[in-house]
């Protein structure tokens, strides 16, 4: 499976996503710079956590005119896996491929930390190894995390089960606890947390490399022909 | 040539936790009478006459990039200017 990391002008998680791959999941993955013009060759798209165009207006709201996000579109109406973290969360809010919105963190502060995170849908490309219900340790590193939508998206998230993680003690006030989000058709998920810095006990946890095996599991499931 | 004038704000349901912060430091201040603070941006652009309509250019540069509806609320003023 072939994965981009997609680098905006200040993106800075994306060598950590890269080496998550590489190294620790070992697939192949390449990085894409912004202004790229197809991403037809790639299995899975990555949109890295950092401060894209300096977070300039809103976290996220000019990234998403970048010449690649017309792909990533492309990538995410053809099925294929997309994964948006911290700023690539944003970016995906922004382009409108997830709903709602992210509000400063209540306490203002940039929060950089370990936070436990509660599976809440483990029947999707990204959790599939996850169980239902599990705690997982995931860092979060962001000023921005404070998820907001309004009531009927939110009754519709719940409805179709979209809520993928949620926080189990909220360190920036989101709403309902929600730390990550999936689109209806399961094929796109933003989360705030940081999975690729979780990728090898000696960073503290390595919890967060099964979302990464999760998604090689389904693409081969659905890609590779047994002999 | 027009000078645009553009406010941006939260939408009332979403909480500010800027204007929050900044009421409490005003309360500290001892000015009691600070009920609420809502922090928004302020945009001035200049843009060119064209075959468009200004309100409909201003509109679609709003809801498209300065303002994310999802929040935000703006509304804006304009005023033709000659160009120096």
């Amino acid at each position: 499976m072939k994965f981009a990391v997609i680098v905006f002008p200040g993106s800075n998680c994306d060598i950590d996503m890269y080496h998550a791959i590489k190294d620790e999941l070992g697939e192949e993955v390449e990085y894409v710079w912004h202004d790229t013009e197809s991403l037809e060759e790639y299995d899975g798209i990555l949109l890295p956590g950092g401060f894209s165009y300096g977070d300039y207006l809103r976290s996220g709201a000019i990234a998403r005119f970048s010449r690649v996000m017309q792909e990533v579109v492309k990538a995410a109406n053809d099925g294929k896996p997309v994964l948006g973290v911290c700023n690539g969360f944003q970016i995906l809010l922004e382009s409108g491929l997830l709903p709602g919105a992210m509000r400063r963190n209540e306490s203002l502060s940039f929060i950089c930390k370990p936070v436990q995170l509660k599976v809440e849908n483990n029947q999707t490309m990204f959790t599939g190894e996850y169980e239902l219900g599990q705690t997982i340790t995931i860092p979060v590193a962001h000023g921005e995390g404070n998820y907001y939508c309004d009531k009927d998206t939110l009754a519709r998230l719940k409805a179709n089960n979209q809520i993928v993680f949620t926080y189990e003690q909220n360190p920036n006030g989101s709403l309902e606890n929600i730390a990550g989000i999936i689109n209806e058709k399961g094929n796109v998920l933003g989360m705030m947390p940081h999975p690729e810095r979780a990728v090898d006990e000696l960073l503290g946890s390595a919890d967060g490399l099964k979302m990464f095996q999760s998604i090689v599991k389904t693409w081969r499931e659905a890609h590779v022909v047994k002999a | 040539m027009y000078k645009v004038k553009v406010f941006v704000t939260l939408r009332e349901s979403v909480l500010d936790p800027q204007g929050k912060a900044v009421t409490n430091s005003l309360h500290s201040l001892n000015y009691p009478e600070v009920a609420d603070v809502r922090i928004g941006k302020y945009m001035e652009l200049t843009i060119e006459k064209s075959d468009r309509d200004i309100d409909e250019v201003v509109n679609e540069i709003c809801s498209k990039l300065l303002a994310n509806p999802v929040i935000e609320n703006y509304r804006y003023e304009v005023e033709e200017v000659v160009a120096q």
